[in-house]
């Protein structure tokens, strides 16, 4: 695994391929999009997807706040997939969160699929953060300066010599990044839709990411 | 459908005075298996009825039918007629209307579809006609009402047509389940099976039997009369014969040429592409202006019916079409059949000169044109089997559990069932005939809460258990959600494809849009078309433009060729006192092989290994199919970048696999590469991450309603998608690898893209036979293959390094590096 250094706003921050930003500066971590419980909240429907997704992105997370230890996560907004998902966690995954969050402050950014968490969850609430020359908010206003959002779940397809590639990744033009998914059943939105385009105008960059690091594209060249 | 048969009057005492006078009005006789189906109808036996194309036999499995209503009135649902097309319920729905029209019958028969309205969806419910004609999931639909028992109690036959094409697949299978259910509500229905003659009928019998099973003698067997043999024969252009490709267009003239020299033609092809691109080719050359049409199953419903309806009234001269003309619909007029490229199986080739000349008593005339070098021995192995009457097809396999699953949440729909009952039931429809308990009952929690391990779910139940010990559904948004899932086909995601401002053309595959820009141009339903954008779900296009078109192409699209025309073609390889008889062409180029290098043996592997512009060529004489032959390729380069010969590629066609490096395999490296054990880990591995299993996949997940299949119109846009397949396969796999519906992908990838079973057949057949030869150059035998190269998929590197090389092509564009400097905090 190799990250990618890159700045926004004149920050330096971090990309690692398993879909995290880090700030070293400030040892804080930025995780989007993590829709916990959204197995469930399918379940409740009648629609069986595996309940599995729940501890598999809390352990994908665990992964790296082991490798950065940071002193501060923020978590980007859509961090379960609806209100009745804390309701519906496990004694397990609680418990592996509340480990997670032990220790560092943890910032739940509030976003459109959970605008309000329970107050008994670790860490704590908050609109949106300013952290520095850094904004951080669910859903981008689209004209924020140094601003870091999710929301969109941006994926790209790449055409490589042999097929399309299709996959995850962050979506920034300097002034405005788009994190991705974290959460391991969510889906993605192209890049070339016009929702992010609203976000990044017409010319951005991407960073693909991939199996051992990450693909620098210029927005043109994906689909 | 009836049809003018020639042959001399035979005795018919079973027919009614009325139907004789019918039949003499018309100056026909019945046939013999028109009155042999009779007969088994009075005796009250099941009837499988095998005979060719126009042998009149979807008037010898209604005239029962007919009879017996005629003679003794019936309330309510008498036949229900069951096939695989829309387009062929309502061609035969046409054409039944005559004979009740004509006799004055006091018979009602009326078609239910997907295109049926709602009103009158509801009115037949309540009162269905005597006849109804429909399909495999208009049928499961049917059964999941709470009515179910009150619409079929009193149905006395049950007609399946086209059995030899829906037996062996999914469909098939959930038909038979469907026909299990029946069985139950009217346990004293008949079954009657139509079939275009097969290499497995024992097969269609145990389909056809109440029991599930063959050999049971309660399914009589009908034979049709044969037609007159076929004169067939293979063309080749006057054009150079190519080496390599599939389309056939270099024969082009001499396709036309034939054309003009026919009354009515039917042009076969093979896939959607080939069809587009030999249309054009065709139309290039119509110099006299001759009415030649396109049909293939991505066009607009609309412009088939229309193509077809002109074709009917005789007002075409030729139609350049795909399978989709290979079933149903009987054309008259139709005297010549060309099958350009090879035709992948004998049955498949009987079917489609069958389409030639619908009279029994005349010979259908049919050409087949080879499109390349290799294709001239299918085509002539296909033309030997035919005059011998050995027939290939799928034998039908283990019913998919995924139906399984479909069937038991729509039984459940239709009412409270017992899990015993139902198990024992499933068990009389013959893919299912063997099915353990304990596969049932994994799906059966699958059904209830997703079956997983880890019991979360049971919160969340579809299945509730009922007072009686009975599993009901726990509501109606169940119901509704099967009803609105169900069927087996599941389509890749197409998208309509408009003119601007137009009309709708057809649909094409978004796997194939996403490739394109605007003003790229690409050919479809016959034209030119310039890519404009796609607003909302529609494609829009505008005529014309310039540059190289590209052809959409369909996934699985292409058939391999059937293991009896390998055989038969490995057989004519062997022996060369037959080859004075191919194309000279192709003698010349199999003698060339005998000098430079050796011919495959006929129970033997050949693997020629050879130098070529500094690399090492491996090519492998397998005949297994394509695709076994790329399940081999993905195994081979794995094996070989173990054993550090550096492979850089592979490419598989049906006939020949190659290999390409950077070291050159010493003789003994091949032994161990062919190795059976491939088989084992390093194929769980491969299947593992293989986007073909995704696919999979995704269809088991959808038939087994785990994901809901993408409605038209219902997608979602300006939004990220709600979940995908992959994701759901990926999570499934780590956490638990032997769930019900991982099991179902498996096996369907071992017996269908992957032919798993082919590929160890072989592996196992040449063990210790492998004729290794290390040649100086490229050996006339693997000119092909390498000509594909570039033409075909090549397969081979990691996502790793095919991305690090696309994001290189790129690096100077990158817009990343000035853009970050500049802005102030």
């Amino acid at each position: 695994m190799s990250v990618e250094t890159f700045h926004l706003n004149g920050v330096a921050l971090t990309a690692d391929p398993a879909g995290i930003l880090f700030w070293p500066e400030r040892s804080l971590l930025v995780v989007s999009d993590l829709h916990l419980e959204k197995g469930s909240s399918y379940a409740v429907r009648g629609v069986h997807l595996p309940p599995y997704d729940t501890a598999e992105t809390l352990k994908r997370l665990a992964l790296l706040v082991s490798a950065y230890a940071p002193e501060r996560v923020i978590c980007l907004g859509d961090n379960f997939h609806d209100l009745g998902g804390p309701g519906r966690m496990s004694e397990s995954d609680r418990n592996a969160l509340a480990a997670l969050v032990a220790g560092r402050d943890w910032c739940w950014v509030t976003g459109n699929h959970d605008p309000d968490l329970p107050e008994d969850l670790p860490g704590r609430n908050s609109l949106e953060e300013t952290v520095g020359a850094l904004t951080f908010r669910h859903e981008s206003n689209r004209n924020g300066i140094g601003e870091i959002s999710g929301h969109f779940h941006p994926s790209a397809r790449v055409k490589t010599r042999q097929r399309h590639l299709s996959g995850r990744c962050f979506a920034h033009n300097g002034q405005r990044l788009i994190m991705p998914a974290f959460g391991t059943l969510t889906g993605g939105l192209s890049v070339r839709d016009p929702a992010i385009g609203a976000v990044l105008g017409r010319s951005f960059e991407i960073l693909f990411l991939g199996p051992r690091r990450l693909y620098r594209f210029p927005s043109k060249a994906v689909a | 459908m009836p049809d003018a048969a020639a042959t001399s009057p035979i005795a018919t005492p079973n027919l009614p005075q009325s139907f004789r006078d019918w039949f003499d009005e018309k100056g026909w006789h019945p046939h013999p298996h028109q009155i042999e189906m009779l007969d088994a109808a009075r005796q009250g036996r099941h009837a499988l009825l095998i005979a060719p194309t126009g042998g009149g036999k979807t008037l010898a499995g209604f005239l029962p039918s007919l009879i017996e209503l005629a003679e003794a009135p019936h309330e309510g649902l008498h036949t229900l007629y069951i096939s695989p097309l829309k387009a062929l319920a309502v061609d035969i729905h046409r054409n039944l209307l005559l004979p009740i029209e004509e006799m004055d019958l006091p018979i009602t028969a009326e078609t239910r579809t997907g295109d049926t309205s709602q009103s009158k969806k509801q009115r037949q419910r309540g009162t269905p006609p005597n006849i109804l004609l429909t399909t495999p999931e208009s049928l499961a639909l049917l059964l999941s009402y709470t009515d179910a028992q009150k619409i079929f109690g009193r149905l006395r036959t049950i007609v399946v047509d086209e059995l030899h094409a829906l037996a062996p697949n999914k469909r098939g299978e959930l038909l038979a389940l469907g026909l299990a259910r029946l069985a139950r509500l009217a346990p004293d229905a008949r079954r009657v099976g139509l079939s275009a003659t097969v290499a497995y009928p024992e097969a269609l019998e145990a389909y056809l039997s109440p029991t599930g099973r063959a050999g049971q003698s309660d399914v009589a067997r009908v034979t049709g009369g044969g037609a007159a043999a076929a004169e067939v024969k293979i063309m080749i252009g006057r054009g150079h014969f190519p080496w390599s490709g599939h389309m056939g267009t270099y024969a082009v003239e001499d396709i036309y040429e034939q054309i003009c020299g026919a009354e009515t033609t039917l042009v076969f092809v093979n896939t959607r592409a080939q069809a587009e691109i030999l249309f054009q080719a065709l139309w290039r050359v119509n110099e006299q202006n001759l009415p030649i049409a396109l049909h293939h199953g991505s066009l607009s419903a609309e412009q088939r019916r229309k193509v077809e309806a002109v074709m009917a009234k005789g007002g075409l001269r030729a139609v350049v079409a795909t399978s989709s003309l290979d079933l149903g619909i009987d054309w008259a007029a139709v005297d010549l059949v060309i099958q350009v490229g090879a035709p992948k199986g004998s049955s498949r080739l009987l079917q489609r000169i069958g389409r030639a000349n619908h009279r029994l008593d005349q010979p259908s005339r049919a050409i087949l044109i080879p499109a390349n070098r290799f294709e001239v021995l299918e085509c002539q192995a296909a033309i030997d089997a035919v005059k011998e009457m050995t027939l290939d097809g799928d034998l039908p396999s283990d019913g998919a559990l995924d139906v399984l699953a479909q069937h038991i949440l729509g039984t459940a729909c239709a009412g409270p069932f017992h899990p015993d009952r139902l198990y024992q039931e499933v068990r009389t429809a013959a893919p299912y005939a063997d099915l353990p308990r304990e596969d049932f009952d994994a799906v059966l929690r699958f059904v209830t809460d997703g079956g997983y391990a880890l019991r979360t779910y049971d919160r969340f139940r579809r299945l509730r258990p009922t007072s009686e010990g009975l599993l009901s559904v726990v509501n109606e948004r169940v119901a509704r959600a099967y009803r609105m899932n169900v069927g087996t086909i599941v389509e890749a995601v197409t998208l309509k494809v408009r003119m601007r401002r137009g009309r709708f053309l057809g649909e094409i595959e978004e796997y194939f849009v996403q490739g394109l820009t605007p003003g790229d141009t690409f050919l479809f339903a016959g034209q030119l078309l310039t890519f404009e954008g796609v607003r909302e779900t529609v494609v829009e296009v505008s005529p014309g433009g310039d540059g190289e078109p590209e052809v959409p192409a369909y996934m699985g699209g292409r058939l391999p060729f059937t293991t009896h025309l390998s055989d038969r073609v490995r057989v004519m390889l062997e022996d060369d006192r037959d080859w004075p008889a191919l194309p000279a062409p192709v003698e010349d180029w199999l003698r060339m092989q005998q000098w430079r290098s050796v011919m495959p043996k006929r129970d033997r592997l050949l693997v020629e290994i050879f130098p070529r512009s500094g690399k090492f060529y491996l090519v492998a004489y397998c005949f297994a199919g394509r695709n076994a032959h790329q399940t081999l390729g993905m195994l081979l380069t794995r094996r070989m970048e173990r054993a550090g010969l550096d492979p850089l590629g592979f490419v598989a066609s049906d006939y020949v696999i190659a290999v390409w490096g950077l070291e050159e395999p010493r003789r003994e490296d091949v032994e161990a590469l062919f190795d059976q054990d491939m088989l084992g880990d390093d194929l769980e591995e491969w299947m593992a991450e293989s986007t073909l299993l995704k696919r999979t996949f995704r269809n088991v997940a959808v038939i087994a309603g785990l994901i809901e299949r993408k409605l038209p119109g219902h997608e979602k846009t300006g939004r990220q998608v709600t979940f995908s397949a992959d994701l759901i396969y990926d999570v499934l796999r780590s956490h638990e690898p032997d769930h019900v519906l991982l099991k179902a992908t498996r096996a369907d990838a071992a017996r269908g893209l992957t032919d798993i079973r082919r590929l160890a057949d072989l592996l196992v057949q040449v063990q210790g036979k492998i004729d290794v030869r290390a040649l100086d150059r490229v050996s006339p035998l693997a000119v092909p293959i390498l000509l594909e190269i570039g033409k075909e998929q090549v397969y081979g590197g990691a996502v790793d390094s095919l991305l690090e090389e696309a994001e290189a092509e790129l690096v100077a564009e990158a817009t990343g590096g000035n853009m970050q400097a500049q802005l102030p905090i």
